[in-house]
């Protein structure tokens, strides 16, 4: 269990999708522009994460995985193993596209009103690499099926996190004076380097 | 060369350049750019992958139904970033395990997906093909840039080689420890943004 919580809490804080990691940042700039919205995006991200990183773990132990064919097909010859991890990204990026598609009929059968709410972002999400990313680290970190769930849940959550937080200090910003050139996107760069800044102090942090 | 070929390859480099005005692609543009070697690796991947899907999109466009034209960008993507990846692994082994999961995450560089979307679903094969290696070109302009004050500054560095000879080793350059650590391009692509625009006014945006 403290096992599990420890994931937890260093995907969230320590190991930062958005501020430690730099992934997911195109929506992360983009759609930041709003509190409403941002939370909007980050509960879908949490759902997708959630469902991706461990059905992915299942796909790439159970079949692509250096020597998980070999049992089935009956080889015992380690020359003849079957290796498909060079297939890796186009299964994870179709398991992906194909669970966000699935959630969309779901959601729209059964939450219309979370449905009408998520609108958009949900076939956004899909090329969000904050979900690609997490499902790379998993491969990259060989979790189990259990610290997968964990491990996706808590990035989603902290990726979350980050953009409400951004999109907080984005609604104040409309009131500063920032010069003309840096309006936007510049300075929209700059407070992210800050943040990212502030979270590095969580690195110290040993669980 | 006449003046539209010339346009669409070199526009995307200052006029229209995908990270600093179309906000595409920012997350590997961070967290590659610590040393200029990774930074070329990577600028080249990207222009690869990009000028190809581009001209594979386009040659098929006419094909492809458009309610499932995104799966098949993926298809497409995907298989070629395997192709870099392979090739990386395959000749430069020490480079790719420098880069990880970076590389992977170039199926969901939306640079790729957008201008798949943008331009190689309208235009002519020849044509898509020169935008894509303008799009990877501004891409790695960013890159390159934010790479060279990293690495200069913070290791007295180019490419590797000791330019400014740093204290540890007898020299007198103290490295600046802020632009080792992965978020300092954050600060720099937010000050080249507003050089940019200094000097190009009316990529100035409107609130």
């Amino acid at each position: 269990m403290e096992h599990y919580l420890s994931i937890f809490v260093k995907t969230i804080f320590i190991e930062n999708m958005a501020l430690s990691f730099f992934l997911g940042m195109c929506t992360f700039l983009a759609v930041s522009k709003k509190v409403s919205t941002a939370i909007g995006l980050g509960v879908a991200v949490v759902v997708v994460l959630g469902l991706a990183v461990p059905a992915n773990q299942i796909i790439y132990q159970a079949i692509l995985a250096p020597g998980a064919l070999d049992s089935l097909m009956g080889i015992t010859d380690p020359k003849e193993s079957i290796d498909l991890s060079f297939l890796s990204f186009i299964t994870f990026i179709g398991v992906i596209a194909a669970l966000v598609q699935i959630l969309e009929m779901l959601l729209d059968k059964y939450f219309p009103a979370l449905y009408q709410a998520l609108g958009i972002f949900l076939p956004l999400i899909t090329v969000n690499c904050a979900i690609f990313g997490a499902v790379s680290f998993m491969v990259a970190k060989n979790l189990t099926l259990g610290e997968s769930v964990v491990y996706g849940v808590g990035s989603g959550i902290g990726w979350m996190l980050a953009i409400v937080l951004m999109a907080g200090l984005r609604e104040k910003m409309k009131y500063s004076d920032v010069p003309n050139g840096l309006k936007g996107l510049g300075i929209t760069f700059i407070t992210a380097g800050l943040m990212a800044f502030g979270f590095l102090s969580f690195g110290g942090i040993s669980l | 060369m006449s003046s539209d070929t010339k346009k669409v390859l070199f526009g995307p480099v200052v006029d229209n350049n995908p990270i600093a005005l179309q906000v595409l692609g920012v997350c590997s543009a961070l967290a590659v750019t610590s040393s200029m070697a990774n930074a070329l690796v990577m600028t080249l991947a990207v222009i690869v992958v990009t000028a190809f899907s581009n001209l594979f999109i386009s040659i098929i466009r006419n094909q492809i139904p458009s309610s499932v034209r995104i799966i098949v960008q993926m298809a497409i993507i995907a298989s070629l970033v395997i192709v870099v990846d392979q090739v990386l692994k395959a000749f430069s082994y020490q480079l790719s395990k420098e880069l990880s999961v970076y590389i992977g995450l170039i199926i969901t560089n939306c640079i790729v997906m957008g201008r798949a979307e943008a331009f190689a679903m309208k235009e002519k094969p020849g044509v898509s093909f020169l935008d894509g290696i303008g799009n990877g070109l501004g891409y790695g302009a960013v890159l390159m840039v934010v790479a060279f004050f990293r690495e200069l500054l913070g290791f007295g560095k180019i490419f590797g080689m000791e330019v400014l000879p740093l204290v540890q080793n007898g020299g007198w350059y103290q490295g600046n420890g802020l632009l080792v650590l992965p978020f300092s391009s954050f600060f720099i692509i937010g000050l080249i943004i507003w050089a940019v625009r200094q000097w190009k006014p009316e990529q100035v945006e409107k609130d």
